[in-house]
């Protein structure tokens, strides 16, 4: 059994999936986490010195790496397995399923993934790029010291209707994506105790509908004004 | 329950065999009583076809108690029709009303490919229980029974698992086409109990290898297969696959 041969099989395949997935629930935590700072409604500078920290130390700078390399393996993975999945079927049923023991999120992994994928596109070049790339206006922190604006970056992009509902549609697809990826992944990781399944499920169900709410509040609080 | 009769539409899936196209054809059933069985009522719809001098329609059964895996139809959307944890020739036209349309459908796969009409060729199953879903024994006197114990909680397990009986439903209600619970179900089967101890890890190797090379897809959990299951085998053992092979696999020596 080669490392080739392990993870070319359909198990193989699915292991790759959830390794990279619960490596993107745990980005998730520390995202909102250094997000939810905007809520000290201190101007930003919480906010500002949280995500300049992780913008500028090594280690973040290397699992960043680490991170985009991972949820590429994802979306090329899981696009590959949705199209595999889908060729194994050449002449498809006149009447479908339908939705018997099944929810209909579980079978839409794959729509809902490109949704992320879109959405997150649209993300990276809003804020990542600006930041890494191109010039951003700075601001004096109380120590004196000057970081990337991301809050003002944050507070003009949000603006925007438009880009408020993108926003809100992206972390409605997350939330669906993680309602069955969650358990799921540690399903395909090989947990079957009946306690800790059960455990998963509610912790991902709760996972699932926190982590995404928390992140549409963002731009939400931005728009209406909550915090400035 | 009251018994009744009724007429129904059938819309059936002909095809004469595997190289040609087929297509729906529509039949009327009359009279049909609540107490046929589903396959009965196909067995006087042929009847009638055969009189007629036309070519009966062809679907797989044996046993017609539930206990083969031979019936195979897809009846209005579900595997082995309306009924939960049964098979087609369990289910009974009590099921159904006088005037209903019943669309049936052969199992869709490309693992399955269709030999005519509602027939499909299975031995995919075949193959994959042949690449490892036994245990070696050398032959001679056969040891008693109860000479190895077994814990009661997994002698339960292995039982439940056992209780598949390779019908491939699980396979026609996956959209993925997979044949995870099927072979997680053998592979359960005796990795939980100690007389399949010996050979569990090539096992789960060979079988998992077979199984793809048969051309199934990959599984991810939607769980359709375990509610259309007649057997109504857990996908919990498939998890326990998961597990199997993670080891056997990253624990191999080459
Ligand atoms: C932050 C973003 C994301 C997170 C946290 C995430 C998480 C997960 C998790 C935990 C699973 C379950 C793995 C399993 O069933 O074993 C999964 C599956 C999947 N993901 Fe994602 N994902 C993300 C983004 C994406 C993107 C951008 C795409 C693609 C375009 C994608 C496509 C898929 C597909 C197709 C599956 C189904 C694979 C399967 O179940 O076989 N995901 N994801
Ligand atoms: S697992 Fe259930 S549906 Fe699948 S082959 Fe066995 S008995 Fe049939
Ligand atoms: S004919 Fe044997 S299970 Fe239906």
């Amino acid at each position: 059994m080669t490392w080739a041969q392990v993870f070319t099989s359909s198990v193989g395949k699915k292991i790759t999936m959830a390794l990279t997935g619960v490596f993107l629930i745990l980005f998730l935590i520390v995202h909102v986490g250094v997000n939810a700072c905007i809520w000290f409604n201190d101007g930003g500078e919480v906010f500002n010195r949280a995500a300049n920290f992780l913008g500028e130390n090594v280690v973040p700078r290397i699992l960043e790496i680490g991170l985009f390399l991972f949820f590429i393996l994802h979306i090329v993975q899981g696009l590959m397995l949705e199209v595999q999945n889908r060729s194994k079927r050449s002449i498809g049923y006149a009447v479908s399923y339908g939705n018997r023991g099944s929810r209909w999120y579980s079978r839409s992994m794959g729509l809902l993934g490109t949704l992320i994928l879109l959405f997150l596109i649209i993300h990276l070049a809003d804020f990542w790029v600006p930041s890494r790339f191109t010039h951003m206006s700075e601001v004096q922190l109380s120590d004196g010291k000057n970081v990337h604006n991301l809050y003002s970056l944050m507070q003009a992009r949000f603006q925007n209707p438009f880009i408020v509902i993108i926003y809100v549609l992206g972390c409605i697809s997350l939330a669906y994506h993680l309602a069955h990826g969650f358990t799921s992944s540690f399903r395909t990781l090989g947990v079957h105790n009946k306690r800790y399944i059960a455990m998963l499920r509610s912790l991902g169900y709760a996972f699932a509908i926190i982590v995404p709410l928390v992140f549409a509040m963002m731009p939400v609080s931005f728009y209406m004004g909550w915090v400035k | 329950m009251e018994h009744y009769n009724m007429n129904l539409t059938l819309k059936v899936w002909r095809q004469k065999n595997s190289q040609e196209k087929g297509k729906f054809e529509t039949h009327r059933v009359e009279n049909i009583s609540s107490e046929m069985s589903f396959l009965e009522m196909f067995d006087v719809l042929n009847e009638k076809l055969i009189s007629e001098g036309k070519d009966p329609i062809a679907f797989d059964h044996d046993c017609r108690e539930g206990i083969c895996g031979m019936c195979s139809m897809y009846i209005n959307g579900k595997p082995h029709g309306p009924w939960k944890g049964n098979t087609v020739c369990q289910l009974h036209m009590r099921a159904f009303k006088d005037g209903d349309t019943i669309v049936v459908e052969p199992w869709r796969a490309n693992a399955f490919p269709v030999i005519k009409d509602l027939v499909v060729d299975r031995s995919a199953f075949d193959r994959i229980i042949q690449a490892g879903g036994f245990i070696s024994v050398n032959t001679g006197n056969a040891v008693d029974a109860n000479a190895i114990p077994v814990e009661k909680d997994n002698a339960d397990k292995a039982f439940a698992a056992a209780a598949c009986i390779g019908c491939g439903a699980c396979v026609a209600a996956c959209k993925n086409s997979s044949a995870m619970l099927f072979v997680s179900a053998k592979v359960s089967h005796l990795a939980l109990l100690p007389q399949g101890d010996p050979e569990r890890k090539s096992r789960v190797l060979a079988m998992v290898h077979q199984m793809d090379k048969e051309g199934f897809g990959a599984c991810t959990f939607t769980e359709a297969c375990e509610a259309t299951c007649p057997k109504e085998i857990s996908v919990t053992n498939i998890a326990r696959l998961n597990q199997e092979y993670f080891r056997a696999s990253l624990a191999a020596d080459k």
